[in-house]
């Protein structure tokens, strides 16, 4: 029995509440300690995904949609049990509530690879569950609403449909077994109907069994399939909103600078010329900075532009010099944990060391928010990944109880991990409070988002190993970063407890067997800021330990993707790179171009990548890219393939020109000039194969990531004969 | 007071002629369809049409706008959707969709100026629109599927 019946038995008591003029779906909490997230409207302890009411259908998705296709993917688990016509299905975004807690993020944050599905790993996942709970952790990221919502969302839709079933047999004198459901309504043998709506009512009142079976895939008429978006249309008219889009009576807007060097002080300020600025409003005192308040958002940035000012210093004066000493230090000094040991290191004959700097985030949508504090109520519109911390510290910090927010998750302009920041949230419940009772529109400038980003740490890397036979014969990776746990728990305030595993992550669960393999983990010292950032740590470590297996398989003068391939125990990470050759045609390369692979097993999905060079006089140009992944099921072909190729498009942009640099204790990049994503001339047409090996179904945002730098980096190495162990490769070589 | 020709009203604002047109339709007009990303022309979410041409509306004074705008919101005609929008749904180009009116606005002013472009025009027009989560493959086949239908 899998993990998932485990679940299921355990905690999903399926159930129905009545509403006003309609009915909910859902399942009760496993212990119903829990607060209801629609209080007031009757649901006690449901946890609710599907409303049926007089006007429809609405699916609630309990995770935010930040371009992933996840409301799509999670309203079509529902329908696909419910019978739904596809193109009448509406999604909204559940409200901030412990009860859409994801189990799913905890649990991979035990200290257990994935892969590793013994004993120990599953109990120890499962121990987590329920705390998981109980923290109330409503969280978008680490590529889980899938696996997450996989369940619970198509046992809400089956349970609605046996609900509705029963009630139409009731109404008609019908025996169910004569009822069928399709389009949203349940078909009587006469070939009447009666439509969920009609129904909702009486659907409430209906008793109701254990959680029904689900339909086995074969039975799938929407999931498996490409799915259009549900919200495409509105991103195609200009009409979706995000936080940034929200616009109320009388409202005024707000922009924000902090000291530049993170965390340091704000000593004194003189907003006089400010505030003569023409729409000049306010300017008002912030944690370690101040807002500039005016008629229009362009007013807000110039007037703060003419804010004197006084900056503290910060206590530490970071620069690259000293981020470089503290990973050298890390790695000079003991391991604070160990991903893998087997055999032991002696004598290797290949050593290198490999560096990669800090990112950031960039969403296209720089931070912001929209609050409104009136009458002791304070209402909130932002893009978040983590909207129960969010309602939080949003009334904290406008200084209302948690219960006297309404909180509202919009469309995300990108999220990346960003998005489960506090910060800007709570300075526009701040602003909202310095405000009330006029509605505040807080927009950072592009400036002001790269400069306060929490970013993907710097890292560094030593290798140390031998080949024989073809083979690696032993193998140390010793990897080192700033701790992203340390630096998060600071600012949330709980406690780091034990090792960091994300400085570990991706390096240890490779699934490789050499005979001697040690793997290590060394914490540097976490001086600016350090997030989630899209595949967390593998998108340091796949750049180790798969550009590290290149090398090694050059000095074996053996093919690198036969060698990779050659030497993994796990059948679907040997099918994606099979899969990559094959697609890729991989033996078969035009004269003056190049291919080079990269491979990375995370979030549980094995995704192989091959991108093929060019040397042309401009320089180096990427002429084709080809990804293969296997995240178990596929649930939504065009979804996965637009993920991945995303995901990938993400990593090529840092490996290629992607750094943020500290200089005095400031990042020295501020916009998109000096920190520049790919652009569209310089991205290779790209061909995604899914795969689908049937095991445990995974998340698809991130996984896409991690393989892109060594792709590209081992291509290079094909073309040029140059080895480049330190990102971002335009320090060592040019780009058309 | 500027009065202005926007999506085929006049309409008009307060907000001082130094105001760039972005944040005069964004903030003073409530047409939020159009964006900002970084204010120094270098990422093309705020790209509008003046008088059929693609501009950088960051970047464009609105005392100094000579000519009628179009912005995302006015872009479907009379029949419905403009040939890009549709094609954008049927490619299912948009993940976050933040840099999507952008992109959509600058292939508007490119298919105007040239409607049969070729693969290395429409590169070359699209250059300077970011898209931070990597839509590119599906933006040019959207182009090219929507110049195709406009070809007839
Ligand atoms: S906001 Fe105008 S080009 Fe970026
Ligand atoms: S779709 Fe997100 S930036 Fe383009």
């Amino acid at each position: 029995m899998g993990r998932a019946g485990k679940i299921a038995r355990r905690s999903f008591l399926i159930g129905s509440a009545a509403l006003v003029g309609g009915v909910a779906f859902g399942w009760y909490q496993y212990r119903k300690e829990l607060p209801n997230p629609l209080q007031g409207q009757g649901l006690g302890a449901l946890t609710p995904y599907v409303l049926i009411d007089a006007s429809g259908v609405t699916v609630i998705a309990p995770r935010a949609e930040m371009g992933q296709g996840t409301h799509t993917t999670l309203a079509a688990l529902v329908a696909e049990e419910l019978d739904l016509d596809w193109s009448a299905v509406r999604v909204l975004h559940g409200p901030p509530a412990q009860a859409y807690y994801n189990g799913s993020l905890l649990r991979e944050g035990v200290p257990f690879a994935p892969l590793d599905q013994g004993w120990l790993a599953e109990t120890a996942r499962d121990a987590m569950d329920v705390p998981a709970r109980f923290l109330g952790l409503q969280v978008t990221g680490g590529s889980t609403s899938i696996p997450d919502g996989f369940e619970k969302m198509r046992l809400a839709g089956a349970v609605a449909r046996l609900a509705l079933i029963r009630a139409a047999a009731r109404r008609s004198g019908l025996v169910e077994a004569d009822l069928r459901t399709e389009g949203g309504r349940v078909l009587l043998p006469d070939g009447a109907s009666l439509s969920y709506a009609e129904l909702a009512v009486e659907a409430a009142a209906v008793e109701l069994p254990d959680p029904p079976e689900l339909r086995p895939s074969n039975a799938w008429k929407l999931l498996g399939k490409s799915l259009p978006r549900t919200d495409m249309a509105a991103k195609s008219d200009g009409s979706a909103r995000y936080a940034c889009d929200v616009r109320l009576p009388g409202m005024v807007f707000a922009t924000v600078r902090r000291n530049p060097a993170p965390g340091a002080a704000l000593l004194r300020f003189d907003a006089k010329e400010a505030l003569a600025f023409p729409g000049g409003r306010d300017v008002l005192p912030l944690e370690n900075g101040f807002a500039a308040v005016a008629e229009s958002s362009w007013a807000a940035m110039q007037a703060l532009d003419l804010v004197q000012v006084e900056w503290a210093a910060p206590d530490v004066a970071v620069d690259e010099a000293l981020i470089a000493a503290d990973l050298r230090a890390a790695l000079d000094g003991a391991p604070e944990a160990t991903a893998r040991e087997q055999g032991e290191i002696s004598a290797p004959e290949f050593e290198a060391e490999y560096s990669v700097p800090h990112q950031a985030h960039a969403t296209m949508e720089p931070m912001g928010a929209a609050a409104w504090l009136q009458d002791g109520r304070l209402q909130l519109w932002a893009g978040t990944q983590f909207p129960t911390m969010a309602l939080a510290e949003a009334a904290k910090a406008a200084g209302v109880a948690p219960d006297a927010v309404e909180f509202h998750t919009e469309f995300m302009g990108g999220g990346f991990g960003r998005r489960a920041e506090m910060d800007f949230i709570r300075q526009a419940a701040s602003l909202a409070k310095a405000l009330s009772p006029v509605p505040v529109l807080l927009s950072w400038s592009r400036e002001e988002d790269m400069a306060q980003d929490m970013y993907r740490p710097a890292a560094m890397a030593r290798v140390r190993a031998s080949v024989a036979d073809g083979a690696v014969s032993q193998f140390h990776l010793a990897t080192a970063a700033g701790s992203i746990i340390e630096s998060l728990a600071g600012r949330f305030g709980f406690p780091a407890l034990g090792p960091d595993s994300s400085i570990l992550q991706g390096a240890g669960e490779q699934p490789y067997d050499f005979p001697n393999y040690l793997v290590t983990g060394h914490r540097a010292e976490t001086r600016v800021p350090l997030g989630f950032w899209r595949s967390v740590g593998n998108s340091q470590n796949a750049f180790f330990h798969d550009c590290a297996l290149d090398e090694l398989a050059h000095l074996a003068g053996v093919d690198p993707l036969l060698f990779r391939m050659r030497q993994m125990t796990h059948l679907p990470s040997i099918q994606v790179l099979e899969a990559a050759a094959e697609i890729s045609n991989w033996g078969a390369t035009a004269p003056g171009r190049a291919k080079g692979v990269g491979f990375c097993y995370s979030f549980g999905v094995p995704v192989a990548e091959v991108v093929e060079v060019e040397d042309t006089p401009q320089g180096i140009r990427l002429t084709g890219a080809w990804i293969a992944a296997d995240p178990g099921i596929a649930l939504d072909p065009s979804i996965i393939e637009a993920q991945l190729s995303g995901g990938m498009v993400f990593g090529l942009s840092a490996a290629m020109q992607g750094a943020i640099t500290f200089a005095q204790g400031r990042v020295e990049q501020s916009n998109f000039w000096d920190y520049e994503p790919m652009r569209m001339r310089q991205c290779p047409p790209i061909t995604v194969k899914i795969l689908q090996s049937g095991g445990e179904i995974r998340g698809i945002g991130e996984p896409g990531t991690p393989p892109a730098a060594p792709a590209l980096a081992n291509a290079i190495f094909a073309l040029t004969g140059k080895r480049i162990r330190h990102l971002p490769l335009n320090r060592e070589v040019r780009f058309a | 007071m500027i009065t202005l020709a926007v999506n085929g009203q006049t309409l008009s604002t307060e907000l001082p002629p130094e105001t760039p047109l972005l944040w005069v339709l964004r903030d003073g007009l409530g047409l939020t369809g159009t964006k900002y990303g970084c204010g120094v022309a270098a990422c093309g979410a705020c790209t509008v049409l003046v008088e059929g041409e693609a501009v950088r509306s960051c970047q464009l004074p609105v005392g100094e706008v000579n000519g009628a705008v179009t912005t995302i919101e006015g872009l479907a005609g009379a029949e419905g959707l403009h040939p890009l929008q549709k094609a954008w749904v049927a490619e299912q180009v948009a993940q976050c969709g933040y840099c999507q009116s952008g992109q959509i606005m600058q292939a508007a002013g490119l298919l105007m100026a040239n409607p049969q472009p070729s693969d290395a025009e429409i590169l070359e027009a699209m250059d300077g629109n970011l898209c931070r989560c990597g839509a590119y493959p599906r933006i040019l086949a959207a182009i090219k599927a929507a110049s195709a239908a406009m070809a007839g």
